[in-house]
């Protein structure tokens, strides 16, 4: 089950069945009859055979993904009216990326939620939002219990209260990955447990397996109005999803892998939101985790989150 | 791709000297001086003009780090359009204002008032409790002075705001982006929509509701 096993580009792992010449009278029986059985097995007549017969991502050529990469973009930029580029910035050397929020001055007032649902192209009908803010009880301490994501008060933070909100804690141990039956979600080298969403069968036991309720089900065709959409996107990250699959947060890998801060962190009124490289002694996540009193949610379950709580007080 | 490895610059930001100073009375309160009166709630990540960033040796945070200029009520710096001993007389007399700035409540620690930061005889200038002139762009020193475990912690960029990229060039904020000086608290924000219950959520076409 190591994450590495499988390498892009399909030479480990799985042998790539005989590869006839294309053009050849075998080859075109064969793609006619997987198409034909595409649009039986799943009514579906919206999936061209390309999608249907592409293979993981982990196991696709250069040339492949590049091929997937322009049709994509294309579907996109029709879709919606405007250039929309998928990108595929692979993780960079020497990080690993972590997060830590500041429980002590979080205010609650979700910002990062809506921040995060332009950002990543979140269907705004059905509603999906990645991160959930909890409104806690002070004197109870963090009770989930005892939380409330439904708050509504004409001023935060409510006194008495404090916030705390929850998104993918990109585990180190990450349930949902050990849990998917088809490997359509890994970790990535930097930490980032990735989806890919023309993998995922929609079976949900991801989102059974998570403690944390970070992945998100796209029960219907996600609803984005076109002027809303974020046309800078990531191939595992905000690409714009299909109806079936499933969701989650991926500290914005399509902004933090050239090397900007998450959209989270940039909305953050009170700076509440850390992020950086774990590898790097001099980084502001470093010194939180060394220096300040750090608290891991559901840490007795030894998901070994990236994500990290703080009391920066 | 980028390979550059990541380097986040915690460097120490100014002079630590002055740091922490337990103690001593002290931080901001408008006189006759400027206001501070427009405070930045909620910033947005500032933009940072090359001019604004603050430079030199004491650049808060190291070369790769900048930050906007003090929020300023508009038109009321430099404090020495008025404050040039000739248009308005020096007076060091402890009073409450009632000409000018009267509109700045001061609720910052108990026994303040104007002159206890600003400078009575450089009105452009802050001073810390040494007498030493401060330019406002640096009021972090002064700040510091009582809130010196905070100074630290936005050194390290761990209290406050950094935007921009956590490898390579971001932007920071002054206490008084967020902190009016004469009313620290963090004003209460009204907080956006609550989510959904799943009761509400309808699915659309084919998914069936």
């Amino acid at each position: 089950m190591s994450d590495d096993s499988r390498k892009p580009g399909g030479e480990a792992g799985t042998p790539a069945p005989e590869e006839p010449e294309s053009g050849s009278r075998r080859h075109f029986l064969a793609a006619a009859g997987t198409a034909a059985m595409a649009a039986a097995l799943t009514g579906c007549k919206n999936l061209s055979m390309e999608e249907f017969v592409q293979h993981n991502f982990r196991e696709l050529s250069k040339p492949e993904i590049q091929e997937i990469v322009k049709r994509l973009e294309k579907e996109y930029s029709t879709k919606f009216g405007k250039k929309v580029t998928v990108g595929l910035e692979p993780p960079m050397e020497g990080v690993l990326f972590g997060y830590a929020l500041d429980l002590s001055r979080c205010i609650g007032c979700r910002r990062c939620v809506y921040a995060c649902v332009k950002e990543n192209n979140q269907s705004r009908d059905p509603q999906i939002h990645w991160i959930r803010v909890l409104q806690m009880d002070k004197e109870k301490g963090v009770d989930i219990l005892e939380a409330d994501p439904y708050y509504n008060p004409e001023e935060v933070p409510a006194p008495g209260h404090f916030y705390m909100p929850v998104q993918c804690h990109q585990c180190a141990n990450p349930p949902c990955v050990k849990v998917c039956p088809v490997k359509a979600t890994w970790k990535e080298k930097d930490g980032i447990v990735v989806v890919d969403y023309n993998w995922c069968i929609g079976c949900r036991y991801c989102m059974a397996a998570c403690p944390y309720g970070a992945r998100h089900f796209n029960w219907g065709e996600p609803g984005i109005p076109s002027e809303e959409v974020n046309p800078v996107t990531h191939y595992l990250g905000n690409r714009p999803r299909p109806k079936g699959v499933v969701e989650k947060c991926t500290f914005c890998i399509q902004r933090t892998r050239k090397g900007l801060y998450p959209a989270c962190v940039e909305i953050c009124p009170t700076g509440s939101r850390k992020f950086g490289n774990l590898l790097d002694p001099g980084s502001e996540i470093r010194y939180i985790l060394e220096n300040k009193r750090v608290f891991i949610f559901k840490e007795d379950l030894n998901t070994q989150p990236r994500f990290f709580y703080f009391y920066g007080v | 791709m980028t390979t550059k490895i990541p380097r986040a610059s915690a460097a120490m930001i100014g002079s630590g000297a002055q740091a922490a100073r337990f103690g001593f009375l002290l931080l901001l309160c408008a006189s006759t001086t400027g206001g501070f009166g427009a405070q930045t709630q909620a910033p947005k990540a500032p933009e940072p003009s090359p001019s604004a960033a603050v430079a030199g040796e004491e650049a808060p945070g190291g070369q790769n780090i900048q930050v906007p200029p003090p929020p300023f009520t508009e038109g009321i710096f430099p404090c020495t359009q008025c404050h040039d001993g000739k248009t308005v007389k020096l007076n060091t007399t402890r009073r409450k204002l009632v000409d000018m700035h009267d509109d700045i409540v001061l609720k910052h620690g108990p026994n303040r008032w104007c002159l206890d930061c600003h400078s009575a005889e450089d009105r452009d200038h802050l001073h810390l409790v040494d007498g030493e002139l401060i330019d406002f762009s640096k009021s972090y020193l002064l700040c510091g002075q009582c809130h010196g475990d905070k100074l630290r912690d936005w050194r390290v960029g761990v209290h406050g705001k950094r935007t921009g990229e956590w490898n390579g060039k971001k932007q920071y904020l002054l206490c008084v982006h967020c902190h009016n000086p004469h009313g620290p608290r963090f004003k209460a924000l009204k907080p956006l929509p609550p989510p959904l219950p799943p009761s509400q959520i309808k699915a659309k076409e084919g998914g069936k509701p």
